[in-house]
């Protein structure tokens, strides 16, 4: 498969880490000037370098959003279908490893959940699993579209990677957007990362997007998690990665978020903290790099952060979210993949993005364009 | 000032609106009043027909205002088709700003498949505005295929540079039989003065009034421009002189 492997084969960890962190602060000041901006320019504003500029990158960016988005943020809700998972990963709270009770809605279930996600306002939802093939699989998720399509404008899926088959049959049931994330470009650690299932097969996580691309779903998410490995780094890959992508899909558009490590059942400490600075110069260089990408802040952020982020170039942002299976209603305490930090409800974060004066939008999209 | 007739419809102003990237449905509404649009247009992705309190349409609700729904987000003719079905139906109305852009980086419009739609749009009877781009060979091929305008674009859509493909429209405006709308990238009254100077019919603009400092006054002087722009266009403009009239004339021999 002619897929981002090819690309990625060429690049050193090590050298491009180095290249990162000897960006001057004259490599930084090119790359504000430029008009458009290449991958070089974006190390130099993801670098230390870049670090006492971010002010005017806030301000770059807040009005680069302006333009192309307009003064809105976009409004959804994550329901986790399943905390099945047969993966071991070392930072999550659904690892294979961690033995707590586990928990795939059913269809009634599943019915019950939107009742209260409708209720909040959602017209945009993002249905959420863990990776368990012999329960939680492509007939699975088609029969869970299937039932609640008649209630969402959009839909979109972060589920296990799947084959190209497979996300041709969800889009032709209505998916608009697949999200899967790298969590780490480090290719040596991914492995202790990831040490048992079939997410450790680091090649085969990284062609999903290559995989979803061909078929022709509507947006595509990407994203590292960050806490795992130098996040300047990891997000130089992930932003190759979008580069690429975006040459070759151009029918697609495209996402990032941005999840930083949580506290969770069961599960290590982060190996590197991103501060609330990093995570705002990190948002804020994506904007000065590529104008039209989406980008999402979900409630694993606390409160001020979420306060202040909206101005600075996010696109989207979920409300009031559950990160269990019938969190929102059927099972309250079943297992959560995180803690999440900012609890307000779908209509604070509304009246909040009003306050902040931009339009909270609940909907931008028709099934009828699918 | 003349009226502007588009399909046989009369229209007084001739400054269209977007109402999509305002702060707030209100301050959209602020700003279409103040502009004195009577079009504006509202993407069917955008209005939620499942409920009748609908935050765009409800705040659209004068007499003097007529929606034109968009397809934005459609990626093919098919798709275009069908959501104009759809907007027919739930909008009640049957003219449509067709826009078919499968490039989600700089939406720029597909002409083939702007081209198709247009032909099956218009058999089904719809009163079609095409969003294109500034291509005057493609402008002629919409009005053979039954549109009732066409909407080139001044520079890419939300880039605020204004007229980059003047030289462009000055030959759509000189060949077409039906209404000049420039659609994108005017980004300041100016630009828009300097459109409807060239001749165009109307502009449309929405990026740069929604992301104003102040919407509603900046719609005032989007208004403003159009009208300036437009009375230039009718009382003849004075034309630029390239070079100063010479002093020794070569034709006065004529008179002796």
């Amino acid at each position: 498969m002619n897929s981002f492997k090819n690309i990625f084969d060429t690049y050193n960890w090590e050298e491009i880490k180095s290249s990162i962190y000897s960006k001057t602060s004259k490599d930084v000041e090119h790359a504000l000037s430029s008009e458009k901006r290449t991958l070089e320019d974006f190390k130099a504003l993801i670098s230390p370098a870049a670090v006492p500029y971010i002010e005017q990158m806030a301000q770059m960016s807040s009005a680069l959003t302006q333009k192309r988005f307009g003064k809105t943020i976009q409004m959804y809700a994550p329901m986790y279908l399943s905390n099945e998972c047969n993966n071991i990963c070392t930072y999550c709270g659904f690892s294979f490893d961690n033995k707590i009770k586990r928990k795939t809605l059913t269809d009634a279930e599943i019915l019950k959940e939107v009742e209260v996600i409708k209720n909040n306002g959602f017209n945009h939802i993002l249905l959420v699993t863990g990776e368990a093939n012999q329960t939680v699989h492509v007939d699975y998720f088609k029969k869970a579209i299937e039932l609640i399509k008649s209630q969402f404008a959009n839909i979109s899926i972060e589920v296990q990677p799947l084959e190209t088959e497979e996300y041709k049959t969800l889009h032709d049931a209505g998916v608009y957007s697949v999200l899967v994330y790298q969590e780490t470009y480090h290719q040596e650690v991914y492995k202790t990362y990831h040490p048992k299932g079939k997410k450790s097969n680091f090649y085969y996580r990284m062609e999903t997007p290559d995989r979803i691309g061909i078929t022709g779903v509507h947006k595509i998410g990407l994203g590292i998690l960050l806490g795992l490995e130098d996040w300047r780094t990891d997000s130089f890959f992930n932003t190759l990665h979008l580069d690429y992508l975006q040459k070759k899909y151009w029918q697609t558009k495209f996402s990032v978020s941005f999840p930083r490590m949580r506290p969770a059942e069961g599960i290590i400490d982060p190996n590197v903290i991103v501060s609330d600075k990093d995570l705002v110069q990190l948002i804020c260089a994506y904007r000065l790099f590529n104008e039209d990408v989406e980008l999402s802040i979900s409630t694993r952020e606390s409160e001020k952060f979420r306060n202040n982020i909206i101005p600075l170039g996010v696109t989207s942002m979920s409300a009031g979210s559950k990160t269990n299976p019938g969190g929102y209603s059927v099972e309250p305490d079943s297992l959560e993949q995180f803690e999440i930090s900012d609890d307000r409800s779908a209509q604070e974060i509304s009246k909040l993005i009003s306050e902040s004066g931009y339009e909270p939008v609940w909907k931008d999209w028709d099934k009828t364009l699918a | 000032m003349q009226l502007l007739n588009i399909a046989g419809k009369e229209f007084k102003s001739r400054l269209f609106l977007g109402t999509g990237k305002f702060g707030s449905a209100k301050q959209m509404e602020q700003a279409v009043l103040a502009s004195g649009s009577e079009l504006v247009t509202v993407a069917l992705k955008r209005v939620d027909l499942e409920t009748d309190t609908d935050q765009l349409l409800s705040h659209l609700q004068h007499p003097h205002i007529n929606l034109l729904p968009n397809t934005s987000g459609a990626r093919n003719a098919k798709e275009a088709i069908f959501a104009a079905q759809l907007a027919r139906e739930a909008l009640e109305t049957n003219w449509l700003k067709l826009e078919i852009h499968p490039d989600p980086k700089y939406l720029m419009p597909d002409p083939i498949e702007t081209l198709k739609a247009t032909e099956e749009l218009a058999k089904l009877g719809f009163i079609i505005l095409p969003y294109i781009h500034a291509d005057p060979v493609l402008c002629k091929r919409l009005e053979d295929a039954g549109t009732s305008a066409v909407m080139p674009l001044g520079s890419p859509i939300g880039t605020n540079k204004g007229l980059k493909t003047i030289d462009f429209l000055e030959i759509i405006i000189e060949q077409s039989n039906v209404p000049v709308i420039v659609d994108a990238g005017i980004g300041s009254p100016s630009d828009a003065a300097k459109a409807m100077e060239l001749g165009a019919d109307a502009v449309l603009v929405n990026t740069a009034i929604a992301v104003a400092g102040n919407p509603s006054s900046m719609a005032t002087a989007f208004k403003m421009a159009v009208e300036a722009g437009r009375m230039a266009y009718e009382s003849t403009l004075a034309k630029q002189l390239k070079h100063a009239m010479a002093s020794s004339p070569l034709t006065s021999f004529l008179n002796e």
